[in-house]
């Protein structure tokens, strides 16, 4: 008896050991702010007097009188909608599209994948660049072949779009998932398939989707997580396309044009950084969090039924 | 039209014919997709690169291709002031970052990949979780924490320190690759007199090496790209910059110059894009780790 306790002291023991720097990890950079964070939200606190209470006040003025919390869910709507789907659908044609090319099959998966790789901060401002309405190559392309010339990052219409072209640019890391998850369709169905008689949108229709559904559900709900995180692109983007930087202490509204690039995220950095409000950022804080924990939710379910987790 | 041709040796049946020029559409169909595609992602690089080396002038026009060629704006770019310490700064970032990242990462992969243990379940959510996190989440008791109490902001260590108590999504696919390395190796050395941490820097670690380097390529290209971190901790202090950054103050100082800001731009993204070339197998390898392979 006494040696099986012990055994199983010497377990517990070594487990702790193992996972120590875990426990000290998500103790203190995710548990305590978690707490504290929810502790500011019901604070008046402009991080120099020492804190308040204020009750719901800080909820009540979020919801109410932000004029940017309702832009930024809108906007966070709007990317889950079109540009989740159209980085799903877009990176299945284009790993699709790679494994049917047969000749210089090395020199396509590079040129797809290598944007993926470029530090968000740097494509974007190359975007802002591309798509500059005066002198960017995109829209010089666009008028000497006589069609029209959006404003892109400088029209309110025409900056999600933008943003949206910047993040299928970015496909890569899909390209690469569904890529290696069609490869693992039994060929023996499509022979199947094709002997049925079956098109190549039937064999597409009842043998691919059917066996790659679970990358695709894995694709979405991880798309609409990313979108949660959504900050350097549009902040960068509005930057540059505003023309206001000039390095530290410069004051940016972020949004532009007219809060059409509004994200949550850039919310807290808005109301925390810039107003000293760190009663109104920890709202936004516990808002996003809440949100990216439901998806994280449906992401765990996804993946325990693949045994993955 | 009713005459048939006398089949000679090297003519082929009809249906084979049919069959052969289908083939041969659909060859011209994919590869002009396919060029279609790599257009749309090796243009906007070309662009980039050939505005980055026209003169100020040009760049202020709708020209594409340049007049002269101006391979010093890569070196005026190098020589800004600042430059060179936005690259030490954010090699310090990423190599320090993924160093501390592995060393702590690793014993927490390994423990939830072989131990069972009474809440074992959990911390995998918790991982899974913090893992899905958006950084804002936690952003104002933190900064809060650095340099109200630790006097830090102004410095990257509020962004390197944490990753000596691992890193979430390095935890995740760690484990992922660990489940599939089989229990009797372990075993084996155990029997041979190895203990648990023995066996693992013996045996485990190099049979993991792909998934290591990975990791340490992810965690790597993390801390290079960050902009939320510098930006909360590191904007008061431009001694502390990182590339990422650094890089936005550039089209700041140079408003109206593209040829400037492409030029530095293309300097950014060159040492990814390098680093990539050596290391494809294991970028590949990692992404298809993230998720798909269970």
């Amino acid at each position: 008896m006494t040696s099986l306790r012990q055994k199983h002291r010497t377990e517990t023991l070594r487990n702790l050991a193992f996972l120590s720097p875990w426990l000290i990890g998500v103790s203190v950079f995710f548990l305590y702010p978690l707490v504290s964070t929810v502790y500011f939200s019901f604070m008046k606190y402009d991080g120099f007097t020492p804190p308040t209470w204020t009750g719901w006040k800080n909820w009540q003025y979020v919801f109410t009188d932000y004029p940017f919390f309702w832009p930024a869910l809108r906007n966070t709507l709007w990317l889950v909608v079109v540009m989740v789907t159209l980085r799903v659908v877009f990176g299945l044609g284009i790993g699709l599209l790679i494994t049917k090319v047969k000749t210089g099959a090395g020199f396509f998966r590079t040129a797809f994948y290598l944007p993926y790789l470029a530090p968000p901060v740097a494509a974007t401002m190359a975007f802002a660049f591309l798509l500059n309405p005066g002198t960017g190559p995109v829209n010089s392309i666009l008028g000497s072949i006589g069609l029209p010339q959006p404003g892109w990052f400088n029209d309110p219409a025409w900056s999600k779009p933008a943003l949206t072209m910047l993040a299928l640019w970015g496909i890569g890391d899909l390209m690469v998932i569904f890529m290696a998850s069609l490869l693992d369709v039994p060929q023996e169905q499509y022979e199947a398939a094709s002997l049925d008689g079956a098109g190549a949108w039937q064999r597409f229709r009842y043998v691919t989707l059917p066996n790659i559904s679970p990358i695709v559900l894995f694709a979405v709900v991880t798309g609409v997580i990313q979108t949660m995180q959504y900050y350097t692109q549009p902040l960068v983007a509005g930057k540059v396309a505003s023309g206001v930087i000039g390095g530290a202490g410069q004051q940016f509204e972020p949004g532009y044009p007219d809060k059409s690039t509004l994200t949550l995220p850039q919310l807290v950095y808005h109301l925390g950084f810039q107003r000293f409000d760190t009663g109104g950022a920890s709202v936004i804080a516990l808002v996003l969090f809440a949100l990216a924990m439901v998806f994280t939710a449906f992401l765990m379910r996804s993946m325990s039924e693949r045994s993955v987790a | 039209m009713t005459a048939t041709a006398i089949p000679s040796p090297v003519t082929l049946t009809p249906a084979a014919r049919t069959a052969r020029r289908t083939r041969f559409l659909h060859w011209i169909g994919v590869h002009s997709l396919a060029i279609a595609a790599a257009l749309f992602f090796v243009l906007p690089f070309v662009f980039i690169f050939l505005t980055a080396l026209m003169s100020d002038q040009q760049a202020l026009t709708r020209d594409l291709w340049p007049d002269s060629w101006h391979w010093e704006n890569l070196r005026t770019v190098w020589e800004t002031p600042g430059f060179l310490t936005w690259w030490k700064n954010t090699l310090l970032y990423a190599g320090l970052g993924t160093a501390l990242t592995l060393l702590s990462s690793i014993p927490v992969a390994y423990a939830l990949a072989r131990f069972t243990f009474r809440g074992r379940n959990v911390v995998l959510m918790l991982v899974i979780a913090t893992m899905m996190l958006p950084p804002q989440v936690v952003i104002v008791p933190m900064y809060l924490f650095w340099a109200k109490q630790l006097h830090l902001s102004g410095t990257l260590w509020p962004l390197i320190i944490p990753m000596a108590f691992t890193d979430a999504f390095s935890v995740f696919l760690l484990r992922q690759f660990l489940l599939t390395i089989p229990k009797d190796y372990v075993d084996a050395a155990k029997v041979d007199g190895c203990g648990e941490f023995k066996a693992l820097v013996r045996i485990v670690l190099p049979m993991a090496k792909p998934a290591i380097a990975a990791v340490a390529l992810f965690q790597f290209f993390y801390c290079w790209n960050d902009y939320f971190g510098p930006q909360i901790y590191a904007s008061e202090n431009p001694a502390a910059w990182t590339l990422s950054y650094g890089l936005e103050s550039f089209k700041g100082a140079h408003h109206t110059n593209w040829n400037l800001t492409m030029a530095a731009t293309l300097l950014v993204m060159a040492p990814v894009i390098i680093l990539f070339f050596f290391a494809q197998k294991a970028f590949i390898e990692g992404v298809t780790l993230t998720g798909v392979k269970g």
